[in-house]
């Protein structure tokens, strides 16, 4: 009897076992595929119209000619404002979350549902938003200010969320070991919890990152349409994904110059996160290593 | 406070053991044998009791740690002997819903006061985990962190308490040439040893131990034993142990706890020898002689 039912348990076995196989495989090489078609796709519709003068020159005529020089200086400056407003309201509150509340406290609870509630608001909310509250209620105006605090509040719950999971995830025996070293907590925090948290807060300013840079309906009410060079954080300023909108959408004849502005914002972003990245290395192992 | 208790800790006279090289240690030759010692009380403890919650975790428990003894704490799992430690150092602050009565006082100090220097107290009360707690940090950060914290900032200085403590557990020769390695990356018994030699960093008075060779292989285990030995006099120590052969041949004191009415509480406490030798309680005796635990 036990040899009957293990013969014919065993084929069927390796069946479904070599159909899991044949799923999973599958499922990853169309997940790779459609990333390289894309790049590809990009990289080929884009790359003929990239050069040093595409880089730097103002575009001409809507954008079908000349360069985004401008919008590339406003999307920087927006994504540093977003990154300077947002990083540490978002530290603090993941700090106070993660370390000075507990995981099922009243107060823990209802910050991070808000936060999940915000997180799923869709951007062009927050665009009506930010325009009411920046442009006009704080009198900013259409500015890169405007923009980037409105990227900002848009960021701030993957931030928090990423951040207080990563603190969560170092261990309660640090915790423990650092307190009865007479280790107050703030210098448990800084020397050890936040360094043990690096990989996942880097990885939650990456998203954060990500989706700020990818964001039109955000900024078309706030950093506005403008293409000039900025003067200052308070001139209104086009991000590059709203130049592509505008390219793809509102210009005839724009496409081609339209791919090139995408080439430039997703080798923008690899950039940005290679950065992050470095750094992150550079501080945890300047910690680990030397003194 | 650390000051006045180092000053006048009882230094004891310990018996030179010619087999044993003992070139590589600074804190003495090992002991041969647990020695009774001179009780002069450091710690006393009255009518201790914890709660976690609603839940007794002690109850009424009256002992006095010596100075520079090792008092061993035995008994089966969850009869409150981490949590006895706990209160030594106020590591129960950490825990919230932890309530502590009872009196507990280190010469005239109440270690249980509301505003009693908690970081002061630690500093003064080191602890050593059953699992070693290496931080991911190089080996010299091991150490230096809490001295930061200390004000101590001259290069020259840390580097002496570095090499200094790490000679005291003996780990100096293993790891003098890589200590901007990882911690994690050592050994065991390697992590352990650098776990109490970040304890000493800090000038303790007093060292509680709970379980430190638990998590051990025998080999690591008999290194860090011989270690706790080379403690005695030097350092008061109070150690968790579940090997009751160990707390045998390294304690001078021994406090047996067991959970009665689901609070732990100390059936018996005396020197080490009459507690395994000559029991008062028949409980005690069935533990020791492995009838009952
Ligand atoms: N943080 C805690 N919260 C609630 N109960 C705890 C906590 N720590 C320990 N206890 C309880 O207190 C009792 C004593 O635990 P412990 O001191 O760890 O015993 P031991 O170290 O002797 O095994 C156990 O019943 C345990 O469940
Ligand atoms: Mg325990």
């Amino acid at each position: 009897m036990p040899e009957a039912t293990a013969h014919s348990i065993a084929p069927l076995g390796i069946t479904r076992d070599r159909l899991a196989t044949f799923v999973i495989w599958s499922a990853a090489l169309l997940v790779t595929g459609l990333f390289l078609w894309l790049i590809s796709d990009i990289l080929l519709g884009g790359i003929t119209r990239l050069s040093w003068a595409f880089l730097t020159e103002p575009p001409f005529d809507a954008g079908r000619s000349g360069g985004i020089g401008p919008i590339i200086v406003s999307t920087g400056l927006i994504l540093l404002v977003a990154i300077a407003a947002s990083v540490p309201p978002a530290l603090g509150t993941a700090i106070l979350l993660a370390e000075f509340s507990r995981r099922e406290s009243l107060f823990g609870r209802s910050v991070r549902l808000s936060l999940d509630v915000l997180a799923g608001v869709p951007s062009i909310v927050f665009g009506l938003f930010g325009n009411a509250f920046f442009c006009i209620y704080l009198g900013l105006g259409f500015s890169i200010l405007s923009g980037g605090l409105t990227l900002a509040c848009m960021v701030l719950p993957i931030l928090i969320r990423t951040a207080e999971e990563g603190l969560r995830s170092a261990p309660d025996d640090y915790r423990l070991a650092a307190a009865a070293l007479g280790l107050s907590r703030s210098a448990a925090l800084m020397h050890l919890l936040l360094p043990t948290a690096m990989p996942a807060l880097i990885a939650g300013l990456m998203l954060g990152i990500g989706r700020a840079m990818a964001e039109t309906a955000a900024l078309i009410f706030t950093s506005g349409y403008v293409d000039r060079m900025p003067d200052s954080l308070w001139d209104s300023g086009r991000a590059l994904s709203v130049h592509i909108y505008d390219l793809t959408m509102n210009v005839a004849g724009g496409d081609a110059n339209a791919r090139a502005a995408a080439l430039v914002l997703v080798v923008l972003l690899l950039l940005v996160n290679g950065a992050a990245m470095t750094l992150a290395d550079r501080w945890r192992n300047a910690r680990i290593v030397t003194a | 406070m650390s000051q006045s208790l180092n000053d006048d800790l009882n230094r004891f006279d310990h018996t030179v053991d010619p087999e044993m090289d003992n070139s590589a240690y600074t804190l003495g030759p090992l002991q041969a044998g647990p020695p009774c010692c001179h009780p002069r009380p450091l710690i006393r403890v009255e009518h201790l009791s914890v709660r976690y919650g609603e839940k007794p975790a002690l109850e009424e428990i009256t002992l006095d740690i010596h100075r520079g003894c090792i008092t061993a704490l035995i008994g089966p799992s969850g009869c409150g002997k981490t949590t006895f430690l706990s209160v030594l150092n106020r590591l129960t602050d950490m825990i919230p819903g932890c309530r502590v009565a009872g009196r507990v006082r280190m010469g005239s100090t109440d270690l249980l006061h509301p505003a009693l220097d908690v970081q002061a107290l630690r500093r003064e009360v080191g602890m050593i985990f059953q699992k070693p707690v290496p931080f991911p940090l190089s080996i010299r950060r091991n150490i230096e962190l809490s001295l930061l914290e200390h004000r101590i900032t001259k290069r020259s200085e840390l580097d002496g308490i570095v090499e200094q403590v790490l000679t005291d557990v003996g780990l100096w020769n293993e790891v003098k040439d890589r200590l901007n390695a990882p911690a994690p990356a050592l050994s065991g018994g390697q992590q352990q040893r650098l776990c109490i030699a970040r304890a000493l960093a800090l000038e303790p008075g007093i060292l509680l131990m709970d379980e430190p060779c638990s998590a051990l292989d025998p080999i690591a285990s008999g290194v860090v034993e011989d270690l706790i030995q080379r403690l005695r006099g030097r350092y008061t120590v109070i150690i968790v142990t579940h090997n009751l052969a160990q707390a045998r041949r390294i304690a001078n004191y021994a406090g047996f706890f067991w959970v009665k009415e689901r609070a732990g509480t100390l059936i018996e406490f005396g020197q080490c020898r009459q507690i395994f030798e000559s029991p008062n309680q028949d409980l005690t005796a069935a533990y020791v002689s492995g009838k009952r635990g």
